[in-house]
């Protein structure tokens, strides 16, 4: 399998068999991104790091991965100091940027910025999350946390919970899971619901994901929760938003009824939707989840950038 | 003789089988009547073997591909004829290509292909009929697409 070159715009651009191929390399990068083992098969090579819209552990876990692989990274976390501001289309900057490195990982706020990015770019570009749009290392690691806890995806009973209209997580992820042969419950207050073209897309892999309201319910059997951030600007008023919040929050009450070796999980940053005595529990996986990020970027790295099989 | 509903022309062309009521549209496609001084009348819910239908006769001007491409997305059982000499002498059925670009306009504001680029927008057809097209850049299906037409 060849990934040199390969751009990483949408999971959907990767097919199951390449999907898996990157989940066991990146059982390879564990020890290094912890730092256990040593290794500079990237030592010549830069990464340009566009973030047009701030973010922490995307942008960090890039930034370790390329240094864990003793290459170095150039590039910007706050938009506001760059060439954008004063009117210079994103085309230009990517020209630019292409020129200095050689691989682009960009996050932007626009929906399609980096597939647009693909084609100012010689260089292989990694896409950080485009507005709403896509966020497939995000995908990858959530995939991958899944495999390490249960060894794999297939016929684990997963619950997706929160926000899963408007979240950029959770629409690639149930694609993913469903290409992987997961069987998928949603759980959402009635406003946030999974979009239809989502579960025509599951369907299409022969998966029935079943809808429902009520969460006790739903993490009875679960093997894996997938808590995401509920937004306050999604609701008319507080009220509404404060009796949403209420309903959907994960505690040690809720984990009465949950399976004992249940893997809770959140793409980060948590705020109210899972309660911090949770944290202490064996259920919670969400900071293992947020290293995960490293192995999975020092992978993709290095497979698209050519560096010598670890 | 064949009997008509509408007066015969010479040359030109006849789009049949629009959907009933979205004639109109189909003129705001064409940009009619801005983009051209011929003669063009317009046939609303007239009635064929198959209920009803709109058709377009458009005077001594040949539509060409990039047009009938138009057309399809919001009349997709439309077929165009082409009269020379009162005679019909081609006749095809409009057909979407796989991938539309710089036609629509990506209902998704905040679409990068509506932001200042550099780019076409760009649409890769999900289905025909009822016409569905996804947006190659943000990945989302465009709603309402007869009024998106650039
Ligand atoms: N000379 C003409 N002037 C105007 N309309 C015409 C002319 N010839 C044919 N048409 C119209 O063009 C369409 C296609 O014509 P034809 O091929 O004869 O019929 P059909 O497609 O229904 O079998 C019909 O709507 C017909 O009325
Ligand atoms: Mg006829
Ligand atoms: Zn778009």
């Amino acid at each position: 399998m060849d990934f040199k070159n390969r751009d990483v715009i949408s999971i959907k651009d990767f097919s199951k068999e390449e999907i898996n191929y990157i989940l066991n390399y990146t059982k390879k990068m564990v020890p290094y991104a912890k730092g256990e083992k040593h290794t500079d098969i990237l030592r010549e090579k830069i990464l340009s790091s566009l973030f047009f819209e701030p973010s922490t552990r995307t942008r960090l876990s890039f930034e370790s991965a390329m240094n864990r692989l003793g290459g170095r990274v150039i590039g910007f976390a706050d938009p506001s100091a760059t060439s954008q501001k004063k009117g210079e289309s994103l085309a230009d900057t990517i020209r630019m940027a292409d020129s200095y490195a050689d691989a682009i990982v960009i996050r932007h706020p626009q929906e399609g910025a980096a597939r647009l990015s693909t084609e100012f770019a010689e260089s292989p570009v990694l896409n950080a999350g485009d507005g709403a749009g896509q966020h497939p290392t995000q995908c990858l690691l959530d995939l991958f946390t899944i495999i390490t806890e249960r060894k794999k995806i297939k016929g684990n009973k997963i619950v997706l919970l929160g926000d899963l209209k408007y979240g950029r997580t959770v629409h690639s992820l149930a694609y993913a899971l469903s290409l992987l042969g997961a069987e998928l419950t949603f759980v959402s207050p009635e406003s946030l619901k999974m979009p239809k073209e989502v579960i025509n897309e599951c369907k299409e892999f022969g998966v029935e994901p079943s809808s429902i309201s009520n969460l006790e319910r739903a993490v009875k059997d679960a093997d894996v929760l997938y808590v995401t951030r509920i937004q306050k600007e999604r609701f008319p008023d507080a009220e509404e938003y404060n009796r949403v919040v209420g309903m959907y929050k994960v505690d040690i009450d809720l984990l009465k009824h949950a399976k004992e070796d249940l893997i809770i999980m959140h793409p980060l940053p948590r705020v109210v939707e899972i309660d911090p005595e949770v944290d202490k529990t064996p259920y919670a996986l969400y900071f293992k989840q947020a290293f995960n990020g490293v192995p999975v970027r020092m992978a993709l790295l290095s497979l698209i950038l050519g560096g010598k099989k670890l | 003789m064949k009997k008509l509903k509408i007066t015969p022309i010479k040359n030109g062309t006849v789009i049949d089988h629009i959907t009933p009521g979205f004639a109109v549209k189909v003129l705001h496609v064409l940009k009619i009547p801005e983009s051209t001084s011929s003669v063009v009348s317009v046939a609303i819910n007239v009635k064929s073997r198959i209920g009803k239908k709109d058709i377009v006769k458009v005077e001594n001007r040949e539509l060409d591909t990039k047009e009938v491409d138009k057309i399809a997305l919001i009349a997709p059982k439309a077929t165009i004829n082409i009269i020379r000499d009162f005679e019909v002498v081609e006749k095809h059925k409009v057909q979407l290509p796989d991938e539309i670009v710089g036609i629509v306009k990506c209902s998704n504001p905040t679409c990068i292909s509506n932001a200042k680029e550099p780019v076409k927008s760009r649409f890769l057809l999900v289905s025909d009929d009822p016409p569905s097209i996804k947006c190659y850049y943000c990945e989302r299906e465009t709603e309402d697409i007869a009024e998106r037409i650039i």
